[in-house]
């Protein structure tokens, strides 16, 4: 048995500088591994056919470093001895820019995409970033504003879940 | 005094990223009716609360010290 709850507090970073990624794949290497699979995620430039000229990333950096660090143990407790690491930059990004980076080491690589893809689906629900979308004709804080989506049970549904 | 952190939106509508107030006792419902009226926030129904870094309901009582935090639906990722 692993250790359930061996993630490092280092391997939760939110930055303002671009993330290099091999850094946060480092942090995931263990003898354990069989497998390590990387999500990067990416600033796209259409959305619904609205051209982004750039985005803005903020967080309530307390607490979203909390709600990582809470992400990687749930991940622990799903898939033993599995380690995480995840890096979410904040601030503005420019097109193609990286805005987040999870790295998952497993034994066998079935569990790596299984828990890559939960760790993005909660950072979607739970941690405090928000980002700002800039087109030419205006500017909304995403997830918000009158006309999108209310969460009517207080957190996102599946539907929300694909962007 | 309790601190109210403000982000995204609320941030942006008010112009500062924490308030002050005199709620200690209030339950977070109330804290978001007088945030209602007071300042027009109109989305607070869709709006999570945390308090000390935790996400709670809107029947928790706020505490003298609390840091109380506005999180509007996350969009991070």
């Amino acid at each position: 048995m692993g250790t359930s709850y061996g993630d490092d507090a280092m391997n939760y970073q939110i930055t303002k500088d671009p993330i290099k990624i091999e850094n946060v794949v480092q942090k995931v290497v263990q003898r354990e591994a069989g497998a390590i699979t990387t999500f990067i995620g990416t600033v796209r430039e259409l959305t619904h056919g609205r051209r982004t000229l750039y985005l803005e990333y903020e967080a309530y950096e307390s607490m979203a470093l909390k709600k990582l660090e809470q992400i990687g143990k749930e991940i622990a407790e799903k898939w033993p001895d599995t380690k995480t690491a995840i890096t979410h930059r904040i601030g503005r990004l420019e097109i193609t820019d990286i805005a987040v980076v999870i790295a998952v080491s497993t034994p066998h690589r079935a569990e790596s995409y299984e828990a890559n893809r939960y760790a993005i689906e909660r950072i979607k629900e739970i941690v405090p970033i928000w980002k700002k979308e800039h087109w030419e004709d205006g500017e909304e804080w995403v997830g918000n504003q009158l006309g999108t989506r209310e969460y009517t049970d207080g957190k996102p549904g599946e539907e929300d879940l694909h962007d | 005094m309790i601190k109210l952190l403000l982000f995204a939106q609320f941030r942006d509508q008010i112009g500062k990223q924490e308030m002050q107030f005199p709620i200690e006792g209030k339950t977070v419902k109330e804290l978001k009716e007088i945030l209602k009226e007071s300042y027009s926030f109109d989305e607070l129904d869709s709006v999570m609360v945390a308090i000390n870094e935790e996400f709670v309901t809107d029947q928790e009582i706020i505490r003298e010290g609390d840091i109380i935090a506005l999180i509007p639906p996350v969009s991070g990722g």
